[in-house]
């Protein structure tokens, strides 16, 4: 596939030219990626948080539901 | 006041004029140097000290032309610099922005008082200079160019005096204030620089003073009014508190 | 509420890019003047551009929040100028891709375009310094909506100065050996103009987006776990979020007046 793409493509003239067009582009790309990982970092932390305080809730809601208990006294 | 149950009247255009609270202002700001000059006096001897510092930096004995009107405006920018730094310091330790704020005239005149000021303090500071610059550094003869070289300085003034201090009125008030100023008004002030730079590049010529390009001037006093109005129209939400 | 949005962006943006990019390498015909070397320009040019204009923008949106008082505009042109700047810096290193391929320097004077952008990058840097050194939000608010304007007014007049002032060496022909800009160039010169300008407003939701949520998620752990749960707001350059997603002043807890003094 990538032959056939190549072939497509108009003659690359892969010599000094093509680096530096190659660079222009990966940098492009690089600076996307970073962006969309430090966005990816902070959701993740996000989502620690949303697990954390779902369990927080859970925890009330069962504490709510349950019999009161007094402290010390096993269920 | 009159005893007779006559009337009170105030003498006529008192408080009404627009520009008796900025004059009153920048009256108080001459007076206060004048007494106890800080600013100019340093602005002074850094802009010699400079000279100097180019003197030994460049290995040259005299320049001309470009470099000439180079080395001349970079040191009067980084000695406005210095300037604006201060411009805002009494103000600031002495309660000057609450009594503006609590007087019934317009802000913009602490506005419009201490660009005048700076204006003022900076005309005086290049009467100097440009007679150092010509003594220690400058090549040919600066009196042809003396018209023109005045004339790029009145304008550069005007956008020093509008964008300092906007500028400091921005910093004074932030934790790292001299830090500030430097870097958000030197960027600010490239145009202001490229035009003064090109319009007496060719006054200081080493052949003889050239023709003063009216084409710099122009970009010169175009970036004036634009930043002019802008921070009179601006400057009023700086001092809310 | 972003959500959707962002999705409908994400998928805009991608197309765009796509098409970009196999215009680029597949359709677009090599420069007379600069051959292959040319083709840094659909990337360079573009992020310029929208760089500028978003510049622009951000001071036109801190007018609106400096009329309207209303924190949300603040908190839209922060985003921007943030986004901007990071495209500030993707242009200057492709442009200086660029130089190096075409005159052997990494960094050359006479192209007026890239001299602005550096000066404009200098000036821009200090946004988010000026921001972080008001500690109160309202005031930094409105500071830093005043430099907005300011940098934003300086844009056009710098990058006229600067191109009046560098003269012409290399001029700069976007042209096939037939002279002139040929459609196939414009063609995925608009394309290109187009997509970046998606990316940009892309990488603009998902910043408000993200800020958005996190403070959402902030007012919840309050409301959930009360306030010892929530940790103390420490400094920061970013305007606040309210619930809805737009600026406003945080209702800070008792105890950060002494943590961040």
């Amino acid at each position: 596939m990538i032959a056939s793409l190549l072939a497509a493509a108009p003659a690359l003239p892969l010599g000094e030219a093509g680096k530096y067009v190659a660079g222009a582009f990966v940098v492009f790309v690089a600076v996307l990626l970073i962006y969309f990982g430090i966005m990816a970092a902070k959701l993740q932390r996000m989502e620690r948080e949303l697990a954390e305080l779902n369990a927080a809730l859970e925890a009330r809601a069962r504490a709510g539901s349950g019999e009161p208990v007094a402290s010390g006294e096993p269920r | 006041m009159k005893e007779n149950g006559t009337r009170l009247r105030w003498p006529r255009g008192h408080l009404r004029h627009p520009m008796r609270p900025s004059m009153a202002l920048l009256r108080k700001d001459l007076l206060l140097e004048r007494r106890a000059p800080e600013a100019v006096p340093a602005m002074l001897l850094f802009t010699v000290t400079t000279f100097v510092l180019f003197h030994f930096g460049l290995g040259r004995d005299e320049v001309a032309g470009r470099l000439a009107a180079g080395v001349l405006l970079v040191t009067l920018l980084f000695a406005a610099i210095l300037g604006i730094n201060r411009l805002f310091v009494s103000e600031q330790e002495e309660g000057g922005f609450d009594g503006v704020l609590l007087a019934p005239i317009d802000r913009t005149a602490l506005f419009v008082a201490k660009a005048c000021a700076l204006f003022l303090f900076l005309a005086l500071v290049e009467l100097v200079a440009v007679a150092a610059f010509s003594i220690l550094l400058l090549g040919p003869s600066p009196w042809p160019a003396l018209p023109g070289l005045i004339l790029v300085l009145a304008l550069l003034n005007v956008a020093l005096a509008v964008v300092g201090t906007l500028v400091s009125a921005l910093a004074i008030r932030t934790r790292a204030r001299d830090l500030i100023v430097p870097i958000v008004a030197l960027p600010m002030l490239v145009p202001a620089l490229i035009a003064a730079a090109r319009a007496s590049a060719p006054l200081l010529a080493a052949d003889g003073a050239g023709a003063l390009p009216t084409k710099w001037l122009a970009v010169l006093a175009l970036y004036d009014l634009v930043f002019g109005l802008l921070a009179y129209a601006v400057f009023d939400f700086l001092l809310e508190d | 509420m972003h959500g959707k949005r962002l999705r409908v962006l994400s998928l805009a943006t991608l197309a765009a890019l796509t098409a970009t990019f196999a215009l680029v390498f597949f359709y677009a015909p090599l420069d007379a003047d600069q051959g292959f070397i040319q083709k840094i320009f659909y990337v360079h040019v573009p992020v310029a551009i929208v760089t500028l204009i978003a510049y622009v923008v951000g001071g036109v949106f801190a007018a609106l929040h400096l009329r309207t008082r209303d924190r949300a505009w603040d908190l839209r042109s922060y985003v921007v100028i943030h986004i901007a700047i990071i495209f500030n810096i993707l242009g200057l290193v492709t442009g200086a891709i660029w130089a190096k391929a075409s005159w052997g320097h990494w960094w050359v004077w006479d192209e007026p375009t890239l001299v602005s952008f550096l000066i404009v990058f200098l000036l821009f840097a200090t946004y988010q310094p000026l921001r972080f050194s008001i500690e109160d939000p309202e005031r930094q608010s409105r500071y830093a909506s005043v430099f907005a304007i300011m940098a934003g007014a300086f844009v056009p007049l710098n990058f006229m100065a600067v191109r009046a002032a560098t003269a012409y060496v290399h001029p700069r022909v976007l042209a096939t050996s037939d002279g002139g800009m040929p459609s196939q160039m414009a063609l995925t010169f608009v394309v290109a103009i187009v997509a970046m300008t998606l990316l940009f407003a892309l990488m603009c939701t998902y910043e408000i987006t993200s800020k958005s949520t996190s403070w959402q998620l902030r007012a919840l752990r309050r409301r959930l776990l009360g306030d010892e749960a929530v940790a103390p707001l420490g400094r920061s350059a970013a305007p606040a979020v309210d619930g809805a997603g737009t600026g406003s002043a945080p209702a800070r807890p008792r105890g950060t007046a002494e943590a961040t003094s």
